[in-house]
């Protein structure tokens, strides 16, 4: 599988680097690497949800708790949990550190990845949420960790989107 | 069962517990009984307390967590009932009030009006402890047991579709949010 293992492994560092405790995904092809590290990683609660709407509230409860959380998602799962993105997290002021794997832009082969591909952006901008680009493995560490910071400093959600550059190896 | 008196009769146990409560007329209910720091109302985001509630077990797994939920919001999330059996933390109760009834929003009825069976859905999520409740006692009952016991537990409790004569809660929703962070705070430095 092409999925790169090695930026998987520097992207998983970097949340480890934030002191992120819970994990919460829905398995995707660009996040297998990821997700199998959560899970055997005994340092961390890996929480994998039926949906992402879910995965909003459990960060939401892990940051009440006084707990840091990551959520793993593709942008299609990004698309399906705007409500409680709108409704838990923006109303209420909390903190979401989202890494959201970029389908369906540049370089898609696949059809039907391309429409969520084209709204995602706009989408996150609309709500307001600041947006890191994850190209270069080089950038991981210090975007990842300054995504969450802002995140803490503003109670805001923020975005990382994992780009096909980084996350797929041809 | 009215579910005010449920409330009452459980508010005893719960009082002291970190507890996510649903929108609507069980929050309003609720607060009116008695706000507690340790009281959070979702007033949004319906079907999401469990999550939040998971949440919360998880990271503070010495501490019990009770979600109060409802039929409608937990129609809107099943897959909630999924995710939590298969973490399964002992420190969790899920009340479900099924009233059978979007009472808050026009009283339509919900699918559990026509037979859904939340219990049942329960069960067969593999939620390992579920019970039914039809009376106050009984209730008061399962929520002490699940309390003292170290397995998730969900009761499913039927009550009739009658809500308070106002919603109004004196708490605007960031003061019940910082308030119930800080209460977490002070109950993690115990640990």
């Amino acid at each position: 599988m092409p999925v790169s293992l090695a930026n998987s492994e520097v992207i998983y560092e970097a949340l480890k680097a934030c002191d992120v405790r819970i994990i919460s995904a829905l398995p995707e092809t660009w996040l297998v690497h990821l997700i199998r590290m959560a899970d055997d990683d005994p340092e961390v609660t890996l929480i994998r949800v039926a949906k992402e709407e879910e995965a909003i509230g459990i960060s939401a409860g892990a940051h009440l708790a006084g707990i840091s959380s990551a959520l793993l998602m593709q942008n299609h799962g990004f698309l399906a949990a705007i409500n409680p993105i709108v409704s838990l997290a923006l109303l209420y002021k909390i903190p979401l550190l989202m890494l959201i794997s970029y389908r369906g832009h540049m370089g898609e082969r696949d059809p039907w990845q391309t429409q969520g591909g084209m709204v995602t952006e706009p989408l996150l901008r609309t709500l307001g949420i600041p947006v890191w680009h994850l190209s270069n493995p080089d950038d991981a560490q210090r975007r990842i960790k300054d995504a969450q910071t802002l995140a803490h400093a503003s109670l805001s959600p923020v975005a990382v989107l994992l780009t096909r550059e980084l996350m797929w190896e041809e | 069962m009215l579910r005010v008196d449920a409330l009452q009769a459980i508010y005893p146990e719960v009082k002291d517990q970190i507890v996510v409560t649903i929108m609507g007329a069980v929050a309003a209910e609720l607060y009116t009984l008695g706000h507690r720091p340790n009281f959070f109302y979702l007033e949004h985001a319906m079907g999401l307390a469990s999550s939040m509630g998971l949440g919360i077990a998880v990271a503070m797994p010495r501490h019990k967590v009770v979600v109060i939920d409802g039929d409608g919001s937990l129609l809107m999330n099943l897959g909630t009932l999924s995710t939590m059996a298969r973490y399964s933390p002992g420190n969790l109760v899920h009340i479900v009030f099924d009233n059978a009834s979007l009472l808050s929003v026009g009283g339509f009825p919900t699918a559990t009006a026509t037979g859904t069976d939340l219990a049942g859905v329960a069960r067969a999520c593999a939620i390992p402890q579920v019970t039914e409740s039809d009376t106050p006692e009984q209730l008061k009952g399962a929520v002490a047991g699940a309390l003292a016991g170290g397995t998730l537990t969900t009761i499913v409790a039927k009550v009739e579709a009658v809500g308070p004569k106002s919603f109004h809660m004196d708490l605007p929703l960031l003061e019940n949010r910082f308030q119930f962070k800080r209460a977490l705070e002070a109950l993690r430095q115990h640990d």
